[in-house]
């Protein structure tokens, strides 16, 4: 078999398997971390498809400050699992199951029904680094880089607007 | 190199446990992370294409979606907090007020 396959089918089984792990363990602190088993996964996958910079941005932004984000807010609510009661909707798993195995059908059928041409991928020196990345963000891509800035400043601002503690104010005219 | 068809089955697999996370699970910080799940899927198709048809803006649309995800996660953690101050849960079929 291709060395190159049999690296990707390795790498496949654990990506499904973290994320089947999410998907059914109980307890809110170890689906995330199989979440995270699961980003770093993708991020070997961006390395071997000629992204590094891309793998590098998922292992610090996706596994390292959202992760870290989860499981700061899992611990702080001590929301590991709920109490008294099943996590899974029991009446809507079988549906839920139904409707998945329709929609992972319907991406197949979409995808690869068509008579779309797809080539194998071409390996290319000088693509995907930090360098080409950069030119081509602030070339082409400078207008949405800039409201993706703006983006990020109303989510910060509404992210600590809205977990504020509401304090009463104090009664000043009390005398 | 693999062909982009296994790239492409990968992801739909991911989506598709990702979207089955949504749909079954109660608590609001694993339907979250079913939602970045989804997300991850996404981009792992944005590279495998962007590789496939030579192209940097696969790439660089990656990097959108990812601070999208960031942003979405920093203000949806927010929320959950705020349900979790006034509910004391974050059972989301608690969280049904506006239901009337």
């Amino acid at each position: 078999m291709d060395a190159n396959l049999t690296v990707f089918i390795i790498l496949a089984i654990v990506a499904i398997g973290s994320a089947l792990g999410m998907l059914f363990n109980r307890n809110a602190v170890y689906s995330a971390l199989f979440l995270i088993l699961n980003f770093a996964t993708v991020a070997v996958f961006y390395i071997i498809l000629g992204a590094p910079f891309v793998a590098m941005t998922q292992v610090t932004v996706y596994a390292g400050a959202i992760m870290v984000l989860f499981l700061f807010v899992i611990m702080l609510l001590g929301a590991e699992e709920l109490k008294g009661i099943s996590e899974v909707r029991d009446r809507q798993f079988w549906p839920a199951v139904i409707f998945g195995v329709l929609l992972l059908a319907e991406i197949v059928t979409v995808v690869f029904l068509k008579d779309t041409v797809f080539q194998a991928i071409t390996q290319m020196e000088e693509f995907g680094t930090p360098a080409a990345i950069g030119t081509t963000l602030f070339n082409d891509y400078l207008l949405p880089f800039e409201v993706v800035a703006f983006l990020l400043l109303a989510a910060m601002v509404g992210a600590i607007v809205i977990s504020r503690r509401v304090r009463q104010k104090p009664e000043k005219d009390e005398g | 190199m693999v062909a982009i068809e296994f790239y492409v089955g990968l992801s739909a697999i991911l989506f598709t446990i990702g979207a089955l996370g949504v749909l079954t699970r109660r608590n609001a910080i694993i339907i979250f992370m079913s939602i970045e799940l989804m997300l991850n899927s996404a981009n792992l198709l944005f590279v495998a294409f962007a590789r496939t048809f030579t192209d940097l803006g696969g790439q660089i649309f990656v990097f959108f979606v990812m601070t999208v995800a960031a942003a979405e996660v920093a203000v949806g953690l927010a929320l959950i907090v705020a349900v979790f101050r006034t509910k004391q849960t974050i059972n989301i079929d608690e969280a049904s007020s506006l239901k009337g």
